[in-house]
């Protein structure tokens, strides 16, 4: 399955934020949307999971325009992972991860046992079958991300979207985060995410996508589009390249 | 379903406060009844034998008191039912029905009603129609202003209107004949449930019914709808349509609750807020839990309302009393209390 952007132009009731915009992900690979703040990363991202629409141009889910979709056959395909924050109320996690299973149900029922079971299978996926009880006010910031990647399995869906799934975490949840993006792709979702950081996009991502002031800038092969000159002229700022000495993957600083 | 293993001993005690506010109501009062005489007169009541008490106690169980022990715990219900939907809705613990100009579009009604010296159910239809209008202006004045975050727009719309109101009631009051209509106005604005008999209680009864029923089906909805908006779409929720279903089913019924008893104030903000700490904030546990604890603390506070001094103490006065500095502690200790569970 494919989930693809078309000539989209993107943005706000009265305030085009990019043009021009073809994007396409499939199912089994990893796309890693990399550009400068305010550059329309997060707008081409909500768009492309039919949370705004385009402002010309079309979103494709399969042989379909994703604008004729219900939202419940929508979220059965696509499921998001926004960053995660505090939430209001105390749910348990359990329950967080039972929100997923939302659009398998109908408006007025509540998760069945399977879908108590399919939640189970995700906390598990995740590691975090241990946190069920507790409120999801009062894990750590990494396991709260874990939690919403569950929630994500627990849709069922074809595709992942991520926006800035690394963003807040310390060293270490990174990594954890960036092995189930390509754990995801391997069994066989689309994933997308936004990242600030080119390392992530290298370590996770099989292509990426560099959007300057909505504007597509390059595309391709995460090894042969993050090139230093490509991320200076994406950021507009000097990146140094350190490589391996035994000549295996670089990594990339600012300045 | 899939339940929360620890959500029977909060459930219980809910129950347990509705119990004790029916026991106070319908014993303590002017012509006190005794626990044991109230046993008889239900059980005879139940089995359809003769009771041995005295048929005044019996007139005072049935007919004075049953009444209104009834309104008060079906209002009491519904104010805090109507809390818990408009909190999750709003993603916030510190709103009540009055946010969305409910209670004071309701007033408006009313005293218009009284104004034009109209009948009974006239007033109580005004006041209805009053407040299904002044959230109907909220909500369209709200989406019109189109911004990142709907649910501020709307929240703050609902205190301009209210305002508004207020002050078209302020106006009503200042034109009323000051000896026959502003007691009437200034009585009912208050609260009270004195003049409730039972031909009050199917009027009241229906809408509160109604709306419950749409509240309790939407109940997993509802936990989905108090996340971010985009994160409640995506999980595949209608937000839209949900929104005014949830709003319309909560001003339903309150302002049932406000047309028979005036405005009540604090019952819809504290409540839910007990309901959470008790059972946690999924919905399906947390309707019930308000429902039983706004029933009972009504009574409780009705029963306070008509035996504390010689003349009967308006409602909203005795709420106003316990609901201030209940809010005061809860914004202090704010972040820590609401997220218990």
């Amino acid at each position: 399955m494919i989930l693809s952007g078309h000539r989209l132009a993107i943005g706000y009731k009265d305030h085009v934020v990019g043009r021009g915009l073809d994007i396409a992900l499939a199912t089994g690979e990893v796309l890693a949307l990399l550009g400068p703040n305010g550059g329309g990363k997060t707008t081409l991202l909500k768009t492309l999971l039919g949370l705004l629409a385009p402002k010309a141009g079309e979103v494709r889910l399969g042989d379909r325009s994703l604008a004729g979709y219900a939202s419940r056959e929508r979220a059965r395909l696509i499921a998001y992972v926004p960053q995660s924050h505090a939430a209001t109320f105390a749910f348990t996690v359990e329950t967080v991860v039972l929100m997923g299973r939302t659009a398998h149900g109908s408006l007025f029922s509540r998760p069945s046992a399977g879908d108590a079971a399919i939640a189970a299978r995700a906390l598990e996926r995740f590691g975090i079958a241990h946190l069920r009880e507790r409120p999801y006010t009062e894990i750590s910031g990494g396991e709260r991300q874990l939690a919403l990647l569950a929630r994500a399995i627990a849709q069922e869906p074809q595709f992942v979207v991520l926006d800035e799934p690394t963003a807040s975490l310390d060293f270490g949840n990174q990594g954890r985060v960036l092995r189930e993006i390509r754990a995801l792709a391997a069994s066989g979702h689309g994933v997308l995410f936004t990242t600030h950081d080119p390392n992530h996009a290298m370590h996770a991502a099989d292509r990426a996508y560099l959007l300057r002031a909505g504007a597509l800038v390059g595309e391709g092969a995460v090894h042969t589009i993050l090139e230093r000159e490509q991320l200076e002229a994406l950021y507009g700022a000097p990146v140094q390249c350190i490589a391996d000495r035994d000549g295996g993957p670089g990594a990339f600083l600012p300045g | 379903m899939v339940r929360s293993r620890s959500s029977a001993p909060g459930l219980l005690a809910a129950f347990a406060v509705l119990v004790a506010g029916l026991l106070v109501a319908f014993t303590v009062g002017r012509y006190p009844v005794s626990l044991g005489e109230l046993f008889h007169v239900i059980v005879a009541k139940l089995g359809g034998s003769a009771a041995g008490v005295p048929p005044a106690v019996q007139s005072v169980i049935w007919e004075v008191r049953g009444p209104r022990v009834v309104a008060a715990a079906l209002i009491g219900a519904a104010l805090a039912i109507a809390g818990t939907a408009f909190q999750g809705l709003f993603r916030n613990p510190l709103v009540s029905p009055d946010i969305l100009g409910a209670s004071s579009g309701a007033a408006l009604g009313a005293v218009l009603g009284i104004y034009f010296s109209l009948g009974v159910f006239a007033i109580q239809g005004l006041a209805f129609a009053g407040g299904l209008a002044a959230v109907a202006a909220v909500y369209l004045i709200g989406s019109a202003v189109r911004a990142r975050d709907p649910v501020l727009v709307l929240v703050l719309t609902g205190v301009v209107i209210g305002a508004l109101l207020g002050a078209g009631v302020g106006l009503i009051k200042y034109l009323a004949d000051p000896y026959n209509q502003l007691p009437a106005m200034t009585f009912w604005l208050l609260g009270s449930l004195a003049a409730v008999s039972v031909f009050d209680l199917v009027p009241l009864l229906a809408p509160v019914a109604l709306g419950t029923l749409v509240l309790v089906a939407l109940r997993w909805r509802m936990n989905v709808m108090s996340l971010p908006e985009e994160e409640a779409r995506a999980l595949g929720v209608p937000t839209g349509a949900l929104r005014i279903a949830i709003i319309a089913a909560a001003t339903l019924v309150t302002s049932a609750s406000v047309a028979t008893a005036g405005i009540i104030g604090w019952v819809g903000l504290v409540v839910p807020h007990i309901a959470r700490t008790l059972v946690g904030p999924d919905f399906a546990r947390l309707i019930p839990a308000a429902a039983l604890l706004g029933a009972g603390f009504l009574l409780a506070i009705d029963t306070l309302a008509r035996t504390a001094a010689p003349v009967e103490i308006p409602l909203g006065i005795l709420t106003a009393f316990l609901g201030t500095p209940f809010f005061i502690w809860l914004l202090a200790s704010v972040s820590k209390t609401w997220s218990a569970s």
